[in-house]
């Protein structure tokens, strides 16, 4: 069957903000189906709140809409441009989710909108877990005993029914398995099922038996109009059941199967993509197995594109999203051509000669309260993947591609041995961290190696399947040797067990440069492999390349000049989509000016992976060794480092010590805006002013240069992005336990101490420098005060309440530092504003956060404008001379993870802790702003009870706006203290109880849902306790919590505009052509 | 990895090209046609199919031998192939199905192989190069002896593997039914009180899933050695003929052909693989060789009369020629890959003749179809 030409116009919904759960491969999934749609004629039209996706890049779609995903949202746009059709099942959960209301409401009905790829009844049967679980016996599939319930009666009915602990508890409808839980007793139980059914939109939660020790696997599949249903990969955990496979360990294809095994599972995976009726598109169905009677359980299936298919995807080499587009529009899949072999069919089932490994990144240490044993709630924000010829060249290759300072399995001097103090093995330790999941159990796997224990011990302490383990104990056999004999094992043994010339270093005490000498001379390269679907059946034509150390090279050379770009490596909180975005416009820059491309990156999640991006695609780790060999291999022009984040730069010295040519901003302009003493002798010389400020690289001069430029100040340790371990100090006994807990200071890692400027205007500000001039981008003006990390807090172009004297001085001080640094592509700026003096924050020349989001908002996609700078073009050429200013708002809002790590406190200070960002437009500042948190979620309250909290520096300025608040006609709400002040001046409020004075308090309100906005700021760094279980409450019942006093400013003007008139909706396309 | 407990063997091919690995199965010198399979999973199946006869095997999925080896899971009682390499074995098995290591399953065999040979490589020469023969040897011996050993190895062509791998006698498979296909969910409408058909079925070198799949259909089937003549056949009065898998040249088996022009001329046949191409050469068509076969599965084939597609399990190193294929037969199914004949039927006469092996074993199950419409076939004649 063909397209189907009766369809026109297709509405397109994406995920909107990246949050734990559904992260960055969704704007890789809707990039793919936005081109296959476009390229087969048909109008697309695309909804998605996140500016830093390439998808809302006013090029993929016909009509780009940067709107809040809300079913109202939803139907404006339909009523405005009247897609015949809507295809749901490439926007992850939150497409899905918010079709499946637009159908409950009639509004597709009603608007003749219909459903493509998958319709909502088999979208009902995939995601209800009791119609689910119904199906799947009725086709004669095991499922877990479970059952649903609706109550915590019915909880505990199904529970006694099942009849053993541990129970698992999977919430409804929830991202990323948000709520669930495993209860090992009956206490457990009753918490954490009442967490999901306040969670569950449908106020539902499955309590099941538990898998405990089970092995889990999972199937992508694919199904076509014809029926023809095909796998495109298989997968198998690492870690056992009870750990969320977004959390898991995983390789592909599954490795301890024998046929007969795996033939059972995929023809029950068809069975289930037919029982549910899904139509056409990807689907991922999830297995677990008994390890010793081989008893196979249906877990679940998503009816929807997924985290899985876009690794499944970059695992094989097969574009699951953009076939699963095709097959929407009618398309069989043998009507289709298998885009790497260009002569072979769509329809067949990849077979790969590689081993691929996924790892998945964590980032507790920014929440330090949560905890971090690994269950069915996602809590990983990034993952990795790496292909190698064995598993053990696959798991070490992603361990140092994590970039979490590990250069593989272990032996590169970054182990931290459970000992005992009599330095024995504290086996305690070992057996804890074995039987309980946490981040670095694949260590503690190879620590409990050294110790002694053997395969059949770890495997009965920690469920991982004896077949990775003793792949991990051949790796740790294989460093022993080497250790003890350096000179008699050969180095290609070592490299083809997965080891780095870093841990070979380390092993043989030489130097990395030194290994890498040795392996030169003796003639050991990598050689690059071609990621194919076919084993080598037939000829790829597709550049994507993992490596090995095996007898022939693939890569096909030509004779165009190359330039590698750098990509950001894992997504990780601080450095995530946003500067994919900037890799993947560096990469369509260069192109455009005649270069062939070279990506080099290991996140199988991004758009910079897809192998139509660039001219060559490396899935490889971004460390020294691997990005020398590609440089070396393919004799590249040079290398772009400045849009991957803090991942390229901090390799971009050591890769131009050994030759490398960085092209752009050079490396000791890099190293001039980071290092404390030259920028102020620059800021010095430019007349430009900063925060007083001093590099401290011991305690005691810390202290000294604390009480020299007096309290408050702001601590940060140099080199890192996303604020990881910034503090706002205030007293000395604080700034010690800083130093003696949060930060390892020396001479080589000094800490930074700044005076902190209380109440002062946070500005940041993009540019555009080629070395003769500078363009301002955007100047952004928070909505929050200076010492809130800018990746947390909400901004806005253009500015709103900056006197054109501070503008002035900004654009002045902005020209003069990217002159000075030479700056030859984009520099990022921060400012604090104050009585109207300017100070300057910090400077990075490089692309920022912030870079997609300024595109957007001026309609200049400034990171290619930077990577053409970066070959030599002038702003001038490029016709980029003057900075633009819209006439219309467009707000940034940072997207918080709280709800994934109960326990933790929601104030905001300057360590970064967002994972995601959402833009709002309008032409109204205070309808953007409303925009912006409808998109973040929850949204702004119209009405209803007010909550008031706040510290006593806060009262004064509290009264004004309660007044506010009640002329917008909310009720009020507070405790005594600031009761007492509202009540003074003349406010009537309602008194409520500290939760410690006994009912009625707020903490009953909040859990009745009759609270709906709250605004409580903290009292301090160690803040009153009631404070954060309030917080903390409020986050789980979604409430709206305000933490900032200029926050609930501008949130009042929201609400008073929202309350002004009906909100409309806008494409980018419309407003840029109003620029 | 390799270590020190595993001595070198080495791999020659005809036209020079050396792989050095180390050995992992029994120890001695081997010659054969090298080819390759795709297969992710399933290598004891391919180790146990007899239509390898006569050749070597090389894995491109590069670790083999981690959930081991057991009894069920044979396709007939030995190992076919000559040799076999993979890239690397697993010193542990880990399923709870397996009762051997591979190394000692290949050892118990008597089969050489060897470990440590980068697949890709052989693979990609063997596709551009076309298959050809080889020598693996642990032994000690020279590159060049190797080498010559491998030209020296008689072609496949030249062999009667068919008459190595047969029955000797005739017998009845499973008389009793008691037999399941495992794993494989067999739909079929005719009920177990109905009289069953008997089924002859030729011996080629025929995997045993099969004759497990053709009994779960509800036929009985009396086994017979490849010879055996048509006349013989007629005696036993059989419902159906069946003409299996097996090795090498199908072009040389022109007694067989005969016997198949007279059976289908008589009864409802269905062929799989060679069965395929000797019914095929039985009504005038004749074969070619491809250049490096199709062995794996994921090899789509569409069946032309429905236009649906599945996923096959292949191992054919010969293919029907199109272009000169007799009138009286039509085209059923095709490879979409290389667009090659894959299936076969009579314009007039009951004959079913696929070139892939929908018993799978290893592969997936998407034509098992084909059973229950062989029955029909013959429940319709009978009717």
């Amino acid at each position: 069957m063909p397209k189907d030409l009766t369809l026109k116009k297709i509405l397109l919904i994406g995920a909107g903000p990246i949050v734990i759960g559904q992260g960055c491969e969704f704007d890789y999934s809707g990039v793919q189906a936005c081109k296959a749609l476009k390229e087969e004629g048909y109008q697309v039209v695309l909804v998605n709140s996140n500016p830093a996706t390439i998808m809302t890049d006013p090029e993929f779609a016909d009509r780009t809409y940067i709107e809040p995903i809300t079913p109202e949202v939803v139907e404006k746009i339909i009523i405005r441009e009247q897609p015949d059709s809507l295809l749901p099942t490439l926007g992850g959960q939150t497409a899905l989710n918010v079709s499946m209301e637009l159908v409950r409401r009639g509004i597709l009905k009603k608007h003749g909108v219909r459903l493509i790829g998958a319709n909502a009844e088999a979208i009902e049967r995939g995601e209800d877990r009791t119609v689910f679980k119904n199906l799947m016996l009725e086709i004669g599939l095991e499922v877990a005993n479970s059952g649903a319930a609706h109550s915590m009666e019915e909880v505990i009915t199904i529970a006694e029914k099942i009849g053993s602990y541990p129970l698992i508890i999977r919430p409804a409808f929830t991202l990323g398995g948000a709520g669930g839980g495993i209860a090992r007793n009956r206490e457990e139980l009753e918490l954490i099922a009442q967490h999901g059914l306040d969670l569950s939109p449908t106020s539902e939660v499955l309590i099941e038996e538990s898998l405990l020790g089970w092995k889990e696997f999972e199937m992508e599949v694919i199904r076509d109009c014809a029926d023809n249903c095909i796998v495109i990969c298989s997968i198998e955990n690492i870690d056992p059941m009870g750990i969320h496979t977004g959390d898991s360990m995983t390789v592909a294809p599954i490795q301890t199967l024998t046929d007969k095994e795996y033939q059972r599972m995929r023809n029950a995976s068809f069975a289930v993509i037919r029982a549910v009726g899904v139509e056409t598109g990807g689907s991922n169905i999830q297995f677990a197995l008994h390890p010793q009677t081989g008893r196979m359980l249906v877990i679940e299936m998503n009816p929807r594109v997924s985290r899985s298919s876009a690794l499944a995807s970059k695992a094989t080499g097969y574009p699951i999203a953009k076939i699963a587009a095709k097959l929407a529009v009618g398309y069989r899949l043998d009507e289709l051509t298998n885009d790497i072999t260009k002569t072979t069919t769509a329809c067949f089932e990849p077979t790969i000669d590689y081993c691929v490994v996924k790892i998945p990144r964590f980032t507790f240490e920014k929440f330090p309260l949560a905890d971090a044993t690994l269950t069915t709630q996602m809590k990983s924000v990034g993952e990795v993947m790496a292909l190698g010829r064995t598993f053990k060249q696959a798991l070490q290759k992603a361990l140092r591609s994590l970039e979490t300072g590990r250069f593989g399995l272990g032996a590169d001097g970054k182990d931290t041995e459970p000992r005992l103090s009599d330095g024995t093995w504290d086996f305690a330790t070992i057996e804890k961290n074995l039987r309980v999941p946490c981040a670095e159990r694949i260590f503690m796997i190879r620590y409990a190696f050294l110790a002694g224990l053997s395969v059949d011990d770890i495997h009965q302490l920690s469920f991982i399947d004896p077949w990775f383990l003793h792949n991990i104990l051949e790796i740790v056999q294989e460093e022993e040797e080497y250790r003890a004999k350096p000179d008699q094992i050969p180095l290609l043994r070592a490299k083809k067990m997965g080891f780095s010339d870093h841990q070979i270093a380390y092993l043989s005490n030489r130097s990395e440069d030194e290994v890498r000498a040795q392996r030169k001379a003796e003639g050991i390269y990598p050689t690059y492999r071609l990621v194919d679907t076919c084993a080598a059946e037939f000829e790829a034509s597709t550049p994507y390349f993992y490596s090995t150390y095996g007898e022939e090279d693939e890569v096909k050379s030509s004779s165009k000049k190359k330039i590698m770009i750098l990509g950001g490596g894992p997504n990780r909180i601080g450095q995530g989509i946003e500067f994919d975005y900037c890799c993947v416009h560096a990469c369509f820059a260069l192109q455009e000016e005649g270069y062939e491309t070279i990506m080099v990156n290991s996140n199988p999640e991004t758009v910079s992976t897809d192998y139509d991006t660039s001219d060559q695609l490396f899935f490889e780790p971004l460390t020294l060794e691997d990005v020398l060999n590609i440089y070396e291999r393919e004799q590249c022009h040079g290398v772009v480092v400045q849009f991957g984040g803090q991942t390229p730069l901090n390799l971009a010295a050591a890769l131009q010590q050994r030759g490398v040519t960085i092209i752009g901003t050079q490396p000791k302009s890099i190293e001039m805006a980071e290092n404390r003493k030259h920028f102020s002798r620059m800021l010095e010389k430019l007349g430009l002013k900063q925060t007083v400020g001093a590099t401290a690289i011991n305690e005691s001069e810390a202290v000294k240069i604390a009480s020299e430029i007096g309290y408050p100040v702001l601590v940060r340790p140099s080199f890192v992005l996303g604020g990881r371990a910034m503090e706002i100090i205030h007293t000395e006994t604080d700034l010690r336990r800083y130093i003696q807990t949060a930060s390892a200071i020396s001479p080589d890692s000094p800490i930074l101490i700044d005076r902190f400027l209380e109440d002062a205007t946070e500005v940041d500000v993009d540019c555009l420098a080629d070395g003769h001039q500078c363009v301002i981008g955007g100047i952004m003006e928070h909505i929050e005060e200076a010492g809130i990390h800018s990746g947390d807090s909400a901004c806005v172009i253009p500015t709103f309440s900056l006197s054109p004297t501070v503008l002035t001085k900004i654009r002045n001080a902005t020209s003069l530092m990217a002159l000075e640094l030479h700056v030859r592509g984009l520099m990022n700026v921060q400012f604090a504003v104050k009585e109207e003096e300017v100070y300057i924050l910090e400077v990075n020349p490089r692309a920022s956060r912030t870079t997609p989001f300024v595109s957007k908002a001026i309609g200049v996609p400034l990171a290619k404008l930077a990577a053409k700078i970066m070959t030599g073009r002038t702003l001038s050429s490029l016709g980029f001379t003057q900075e633009i200013i819209p006439q219309h708002f467009c707000i940034k809002e940072a997207v918080m993870p709280f709800i994934k790590f109960p326990g933790t406190d929601i104030i905001l200070g300057p360590e970064m802790r967002s994972t995601g960002e959402v833009m709002g437009l309008d032409v109204d500042l205070g309808r953007a702003y409303a925009k912006a948190q409808m998109a973040a979620h929850p949204p702004l309250p119209l009405g209803g009870n007010l909550f008031v909290s706040v510290k006593d520096a806060d009262k004064k300025a509290i009264v004004p706006l309660v007044r506010e608040f009640i002329d917008l006609g909310f009720s009020v709400y507070a405790t005594r203290g600031t009761a007492r002040t509202l009540q003074e001046s003349g406010i009537e409020v309602l008194q409520l109880n500290r939760l410690s004075e006994g009912h009625p308090n707020v903490l009953d309100m909040i859990q009745k849902n009759n609270v709906h906005l709250i605004i409580n700021t903290p009292s301090g760094k160690l803040p009153w306790r009631d404070e954060v279980v309030i917080r903390s409450a409020a986050v789980a019942h979604r409430i709206v919590t305000i933490t900032v006093l200029r926050t609930a400013i501008a949130s009042a003007a929201a609400i008073r505009s929202m309350l002004a008139g009906d909100l409309e909706v806008r494409s980018i396309q419309e407003y840029h052509q109003s620029l | 990895m390799p270590s020190l407990i595993h001595p070198p063997a080495l791999l020659a091919l005809e036209d020079g090209r050396l792989f050095r690995g180390f050995s992992f199965g029994a120890m001695g010198t081997c010659q054969g046609e090298i080819c390759f399979n795709t297969s992710m999973s399933g290598y004891q199946e391919v180790l146990t199919d007899p239509s390898y006869r006569g050749q070597m095997v090389a894995m491109t999925y590069p670790l083999v031998g981690n959930y081991g080896t057991n009894q069920d899971d044979c396709e007939s009682g030995e190992i076919h192939l000559r040799g076999f390499i993979i890239e690397e074995t697993s010193d542990i098995s880990s399923n709870w199905r397996s009762e051997l290591r591979l190394q000692e399953y290949l050892q118990r065999h008597h089969v050489v192989a060897i470990s440590g040979v980068d697949t890709r490589s052989l693979t990609k020469h063997l596709r551009i190069s076309g298959v050809m023969r080889a020598c693996l040897t642990t032994e000690l011996m020279s590159d060049q002896e190797a080498v010559a050993l491998a030209k020296a190895t008689p072609f496949l062509e030249e062999s009667d593997l068919v008459k190595e791998v047969s029955t000797k006698e005739i017998y009845e498979w499973d008389p009793a039914g008691n037999e399941k296909a495992p794993w494989g969910e067999v739909n079929t409408s005719f009920s177990k009180k109905e009289q069953e058909p008997i089924i002859v079925a030729y011996d080629f070198g025929v995997k045993k899933n099969i004759l497990r799949l053709l009994r779960s259909h509800g036929m009985r089937v009396m086994v017979v050695p490849a010879l055996t003549s048509a006349q013989d056949v007629l005696a036993m009065n059989p419902d159906g003929i069946f003409f299996s898998n097996g090795p090498g040249d199908p072009a040389k088996l022109s007694s067989i052909h005969q016997n198949a022009r007279l059976l289908a001329d008589h009864k409802p046949v269905f062929g799989i693989c060679l069965g395929l191409q000797i019914l095929g050469h039985a009504f005038g068509a004749s074969t070619f060789k491809l250049k490096f076969g199709h062995r794996g599965a994921n090899q789509p084939v569409q069946d032309l009369r429905t236009g649906k597609v599945m996923i096959t399990s292949q191992n054919h190193g010969y293919a029907i020629d199109e272009e000169c294929l007799p009138l009286s037969l039509e085209v059923t199914h095709r490879h979409l890959n290389d667009r090659t004949v894959a299936g076969l039927a009579h314009r007039e006469k009951p004959l079913l003749a696929v070139q892939f092996h929908p018993e799978a074993s290893p592969g997936p199950h998407d034509s098992l179809y084909l059973f229950e419409e062989f029955r029909k076939m013959i429940a319709s004649r009978a009717g």
